[in-house]
């Protein structure tokens, strides 16, 4: 039988950390996303898989202790909300640079500082161009919906696991807060340190046994030329990431004469605007980047054969629309339209801006 | 007649064994200074693992300052931390591997300043790690700035003309304050600069590890140092100063047992 549920967003991510056998969550609360942690501690996952939660003192000592776990080979994650996640890219740093596997989902809201706790997506930058210290990339997810809440848990598990690298859900407030009908996955077993080993390769601290040498996580080479040669191999990590896991939805972009680019609630409001616009008339379509890093960089650049023009739709100043324009490459004109401050834009908002900048192309 | 060569095998089959390294150290020239305390501090920590029987057990971590290659000496599974998150990193091995044995080896700098938060909570959560605790008074690593247990008027690279507490605060004793915590089980402080007291902070080393064992909670083993270069004095001038000043601040010790 099927198991469907009405959920929060935060809770079908929660639910679906327990049931894709993570090991461990580690996080410290912060508004919009405290249900997480909220509903990792009502279910006592330790009863069901043997999970372990702990409230940490920080959102610096939470990533830390992800760290600690992650290097051990252990399916672990963590979950905060903008100003929480910049005191947590000291260590998501260094575990890129150390090559951990981990799951760190932002639940957006509005900054700079304090901003709001209303729904934002101005961490796009922060989460695709690096944020914190050298040269690093994350896997970066963007769910639209509830069920992509619980269903980018695995997933990003997997994609974590299979590169040796962070993986970011990239999620705002109002999809973590909404509820909706969510399609919950399986129960998975958690692994134990031999099947990791099997599956993954023996690179984990879990005690130095004398048939093999000692393991050690670290991201620090003092000598430059052992460095370089490192992040050598990271970008090539990253170049066969960008190769093999770009993900994207195209709505309606077959005979679009117009194309609108969002993700997450952005991308929930365009398709209403496609309906919207296609009732007067105006044939618009929706590229919605699943993966914001990997960008959907070749798909965009072959519907600028075809679309008039782009427009790029954010509850931000203007971040994805950069990459958007590098993607187009100059075929087309690319626009943006956003809301900031955790001001949420209607369609009807959309659709002005839409009419307007198919006004300026003629 | 000329005497024949002897090898290492030969002389250790010929006499009583009375001091063998630990195979826990690997054989590598420490980067330490010349008369530093963190080899014996090392080698201690190893030694106590072996004899325990725990060494295929036990995952160290590593801090950042001059114990930050630690794991390169150290032939066991071992993290380095980001500066001051080592008690919180060991958190997160000892919460998911609950059987392993865990440590940190921090310094000063890396414990009692950027890294209090994570020290207190770490203890106050009563985690079931060891913690050791180099206590040299200055950072070694950055070339000898004030530490936060830098002694009054003592001088450093960022306290050229001595440390004034009214402006640059008092010496921290870290190991007192986490020793009022109830999820501390041991707290204790020692020192390595002469073998009366390398014994007795072995000691105290393989108890925090017993009670590691017996899973009773945090086990903060501070060891006084010398920092020989970052004090500039001889090492022979630097134990005699950290006898006679450290200590009358810092005095040797079980602090909670």
């Amino acid at each position: 039988m099927e198991d469907v549920k009405l959920m929060k967003g935060n809770e079908a991510m929660a639910e679906a950390a327990i049931r894709a056998g993570a090991d461990a969550y580690f996080g410290y609360p912060i508004t919009p996303q405290s249900e997480v942690i909220e509903y990792l501690m009502m279910e006592k996952p330790e009863n069901r898989t043997g999970m372990q939660v702990l409230q940490a003192e920080s959102e610096v000592a939470a990533i830390n202790m992800v760290y600690g776990a992650a290097a051990c080979g252990k399916r672990v994650m963590t979950s905060s909300s903008s100003p929480g996640i910049s005191l947590k890219l000291e260590g998501i740093s260094y575990m890129a640079g150390s090559e951990l596997p981990c799951l760190i989902a932002n639940v957006m809201r509005g900054g700079p500082g304090l901003g709001t706790i209303q729904p934002g997506q101005a961490d796009y930058f922060q989460a695709v161009k690096g944020g914190g210290h050298g040269d690093y990339r994350l896997i970066v997810l963007a769910p639209s919906t509830v069920q992509e809440m619980a269903d980018f848990v695995d997933l990003g598990f997997e994609l974590a696991f299979k590169y040796r690298n962070p993986v970011m859900i990239l999620s705002d407030g109002a999809i973590g807060q909404m509820m909706e009908k969510v399609f919950l996955p399986d129960q998975k077993e958690r692994l134990t340190d031999k099947e990791v080993i099997n599956k993954y390769g023996s690179w984990a601290t879990t005690g130095k046994p004398e048939s093999r040498e000692r393991n050690i996580i670290t991201s620090l080479n003092l000598k430059s030329e052992v460095q370089e040669n490192h992040n050598f191999h990271l970008q090539k990590k990253y170049k066969s990431i960008e190769e093999n896991e770009i993900r994207y939805e195209a709505i309606q972009c077959d005979d679009a004469e117009y194309i609108m680019v969002a993700f997450g609630t952005s991308a929930r409001i365009c398709q209403k605007v496609i309906q919207l616009g296609r009732d007067k008339g105006l044939k618009l379509g929706l590229l919605r980047p699943i993966t914001l890093w990997p960008f959907p960089k070749q798909i965009i650049n072959k519907l600028a054969d075809t679309s008039k023009g782009f427009l790029s739709v954010e509850m931000n100043a203007g971040q994805m629309i950069e990459d958007v324009q590098l993607a187009v490459n100059g075929k087309a004109p690319v626009s943006h339209y956003g809301r900031m401050g955790g001001m949420i834009p209607s369609p009807s908002d959309v659709l002005v801006a839409v009419e307007k900048e198919l006004k300026k192309i003629g | 007649m000329t005497e024949a060569v002897i090898t290492p095998e030969e002389i250790i089959k010929r006499g009583k064994i009375v001091f063998k390294k630990t195979k826990n150290m690997l054989d590598k020239t420490l980067s330490y200074c010349p008369g530093c305390g963190h080899g014996v501090a090392h080698r201690l920590v190893m030694e106590v693992i072996e004899e325990m029987g725990i060494t295929e057990d036990t995952i160290g971590v590593a801090p950042v300052g001059c114990s930050v290659l630690a794991y390169e000496f150290m032939n066991i599974d071992m993290q380095q931390a980001a500066h001051g998150r080592a008690p919180a990193v060991a958190t997160g091995i000892k919460r998911v591997l609950p059987e392993k044995y865990v440590f940190t080896y921090q310094g000063d700098g890396d414990l009692a300043a950027i890294g209090t938060a994570e020290t207190i909570h770490a203890c106050n959560r009563g985690e079931n790690i060891v913690i050791i605790f180099i206590n040299n008074g200055i950072y070694g690593m950055t070339g000898g700035q004030m530490a936060p247990t830098t002694l009054q008027g003592m001088k450093s690279s960022t306290s050229p003309y001595g440390r004034v507490v009214e402006t640059m605060g008092y010496p921290l004793k870290i190991t007192e304050m986490v020793a009022m915590l109830p999820g501390v089980a041991y707290a204790t402080r020692q020192a390595v600069h002469e073998a009366k007291y390398v014994r007795k902070a072995k000691r105290a080393i393989r108890k925090a590890f017993e009670n590691q064992k017996d899973k009773k909670g945090t086990s903060i083993v501070e060891i006084v140092s010398n920092c020989n270069s970052g004090w500039k004095m001889t090492p022979v001038d630097s134990n005699k100063w950290l006898e006679e000043n450290m200590l009358a601040y810092f005095p040797l010790g079980d602090i909670k047992k």
